[in-house]
């Protein structure tokens, strides 16, 4: 065995080492902050005058000390109500901003040093008018990326080909990117990150504006070519959908700051409180005074639909059974929906008054 | 190197052919060229004619009627390679709405894409408007027909001498216009909105550029101004050269100020860009 490993090492020099590298993470962050200084104006034409003179700022903290490792191969997401870091996490990545505060690496180099070995080896997508060329053909632009990233023409071609067929846009690479729709540009501008086969993708709301069709279509798309090629990717989004089909991990991010990082099931478990109970009462049963086993959230003779904590299920459960006469009877977690977007807006909560009290005490510069 | 020349050459044919995409805007702004000359003309017969009728002179600040229109047809000439339309615009509004993401992320410098680009808009732009130019020039061939005249013939010049040095200023004009204005653009990365700078810029450069008037009409005071700024090398310089108002001295320091004008805009151009993005990964983004 040993002999042979040799063997292959010599043949593939470099390949071997990448085999027997101990696996470590392809992305590792430490307490990764970053504040930005926004302009404070106050409401009004002489706040206006006063701003022109005197400015003030506020320090905002998007991110907050995040820690994350993420192995290579793996498909995380990142997911957050609006203005809760995610983006700015990935722009950190990316190394479009530089971090106030943390380390992290990626695939071993500093993102924000911007070097061009990096560059080469991943990339972002966030938003439509990235990187195509509005006014020509996607063609173009895929062939600018070409020259650019320093594609070789046959794993141009060979990348192009598989890309095309996967994503149906073959027919569409002559027109002019600006007479797509949203959809086919989303693909076109997947096309043109994924031609240089980055290792890492970062991929900020890659389905945002799009129809059911078509963000079934890139999830589809982005789970075959994930599994495939066994690239990491980091995305953001605002679609259970997306998330449920495509992570093994979610990451929750609030407040610039990390709330839960594990599978999507596990989401239940750390969120959930409650069960669902739906009982399916015999015709001649009256629900009677059910309401004191559990909260209603239906009652439509003969269903009912019950909220009953989680540590009292079993226990309820049978006192409903000893009471009533049960044709049916329905034990669920709540729609992951509904969880996160309680906590999301459990948090969202909590924001206002910390923010009511910060603004009391200033925060200017 | 090879590689490189590969994407150069890839970011000059997508800028021809993006170009391509606007026909009409393009045949249009081609068009709008030529309307202020037409005006000229008539403008300085009239201010020839008055002169002549007070004074009975035929010249004005060492200048025939002929000379002057053919100074005019001479700068629109200098502003095809110099004027940069759009150029600082773009780049502050790439900063401002975040385009500029793009060359943080992909292995591909800014300033070089701009220029490759620009010089591909403005090959496009000689290849179509070599028509309406040479029909103008034949139209006002009368006004050119004492050339080759002026300073650099008595100093023994041929016309190819005069011919190499009028390309050389043009093609100077043409970087320096760039690089200048690459750099009001780069403002973009402290100040969000540079349009207004961009108004006192074009209009310092409408008149010290020596595109309302020769600079040479200038009294000396005001020519010592002019002189303290590059701007006359983008549009009077060039048309100098070509009529003789310039002495062969005059001519090749000049040229060396505008290299080193150039160089040091090519330099300030590097240092705006690379403490810009500086700034804005550390406050924008």
């Amino acid at each position: 065995m040993r002999g042979s490993a040799e063997v292959v090492s010599r043949l593939f020099g470099c390949r071997q080492q990448i085999y027997n590298r101990p696996i470590m993470a392809i992305i590792e962050i430490q307490g990764l902050a970053k504040s930005y200084r926004v302009y404070q104006k106050k409401e009004g034409l002489a706040a206006s005058v006063k701003g022109l003179f005197r400015r003030r700022y506020r320090e905002v903290e998007a991110v907050r000390g995040i820690d994350l490792q993420v192995e290579a191969g793996e498909f995380v997401a990142f997911l957050g109500p609006n203005g809760a870091g995610k983006t700015t996490t990935l722009k950190l990545l990316s190394g479009v901003i530089n971090p106030t505060r943390g380390t992290a690496t990626v695939m071993g180099h500093v993102p924000w040093k911007r070097e061009n070995n990096y560059r080469r080896r991943f990339a972002l997508v966030m938003g439509q008018k990235n990187q195509l060329w509005w006014d020509l053909p996607a063609q173009e632009s895929f062939r600018l990326h070409q020259q650019i990233y320093q594609i070789s023409p046959e794993d141009f071609r060979r990348n192009f080909d598989e890309l095309a067929d996967l994503l149906e846009i073959r027919n569409l690479v002559q027109q002019p990117v600006r007479e797509l729709s949203l959809g086919e540009r989303m693909k076109m501008e997947l096309i043109a990150a994924l031609l240089h086969s980055p290792e890492v993708l970062f991929l900020d709301e890659p389905t945002i504006g799009l129809d059911v069709i078509a963000q079934h279509n890139i999830q589809q798309f982005l789970k075959y070519y994930q599994e495939q090629r066994g690239i990491t990717i980091l995305l953001t989004s605002h679609y259970m959908k997306d998330v449920a089909a495509l992570c093994q991990r979610v990451v929750i991010i609030a407040e610039g700051e990390l709330k839960y990082d594990g599978s999507l099931a596990g989401i239940i478990e750390e969120f959930s409180r409650h069960k669902v109970v739906t009982l399916h009462l015999s015709d001649t049963q009256s629900s009677g005074d059910i309401r004191s086993f559990g909260e209603i959230i239906s009652n439509e003779h003969p269903k009912v639909k019950l909220r009953i904590p989680r540590n009292q299920v079993g226990q309820t459960i049978s006192k409903i059974l000893a009471t009533y006469v049960i044709e049916d009877i329905a034990v669920e977690d709540p729609p992951l929906e509904e969880l996160i977007a309680d906590f999301f807006s459990q948090v969202s909560r909590e924001k206002n008054t910390a923010a009511g009290n910060a603004d009391d005490q200033g925060g200017v510069r | 190197m090879y590689v490189r020349a590969r994407t150069w050459w890839t970011i000059f044919r997508i800028g021809v052919e993006e170009r391509l995409v606007y026909r009409a805007d393009f045949a249009l702004g081609t068009l709008m060229r030529f309307l202020p000359i037409i005006t000229q003309v008539f403008l300085w017969g009239a201010v020839f004619e008055s002169v002549k009728h007070v004074s009975g002179g035929d010249r004005v600040a060492g200048y025939t009627y002929q000379n002057m229109v053919a100074y005019y047809l001479l700068t629109m000439i200098s502003r095809a390679f110099s004027s940069m339309p759009g150029l600082a615009s773009g780049v502050s509004s790439q900063i401002r709405n975040g385009e500029i993401k793009k060359f943080l992320i992909q292995p591909v410098d800014l300033i070089g894409f701009m220029l490759l680009n620009r010089i591909a808009h403005k090959l496009v732009y000689y290849v179509v408007a070599i028509f309406p130019f040479a029909a103008v020039f034949w139209i006002c061939k009368d006004f050119f027909a004492d050339w080759p005249a002026g300073k650099l013939v008595e100093a023994g010049w041929s016309s190819a001498d005069i011919m190499l040095v009028y390309v050389i200023s043009l093609l100077l004009g043409f970087l320096l216009g760039f690089f200048l204005e690459i750099c009001i653009g780069l403002i973009g990365f402290w100040f969000l909105e540079v349009t207004s700078l961009l108004f006192v810029y074009m209009l310092l450069n409408f008149f010290l550029s020596g595109h309302m008037f020769p600079l040479d009409m200038l009294p000396s005071w005001a020519e010592t101004i002019v002189d303290l700024f590059p701007l006359k090398y983008l549009a009077y310089y060039p048309a100098a050269i070509f009529l003789g108002q310039l002495g062969p001295d005059e001519v090749i320091t000049g040229l060396w100020i505008e290299i080193g004008w150039l160089l040091m805009f090519m330099v300030l151009a590097r240092l705006m860009y690379w403490f810009g993005v500086k700034q804005y990964s550390a406050f924008g983004g």
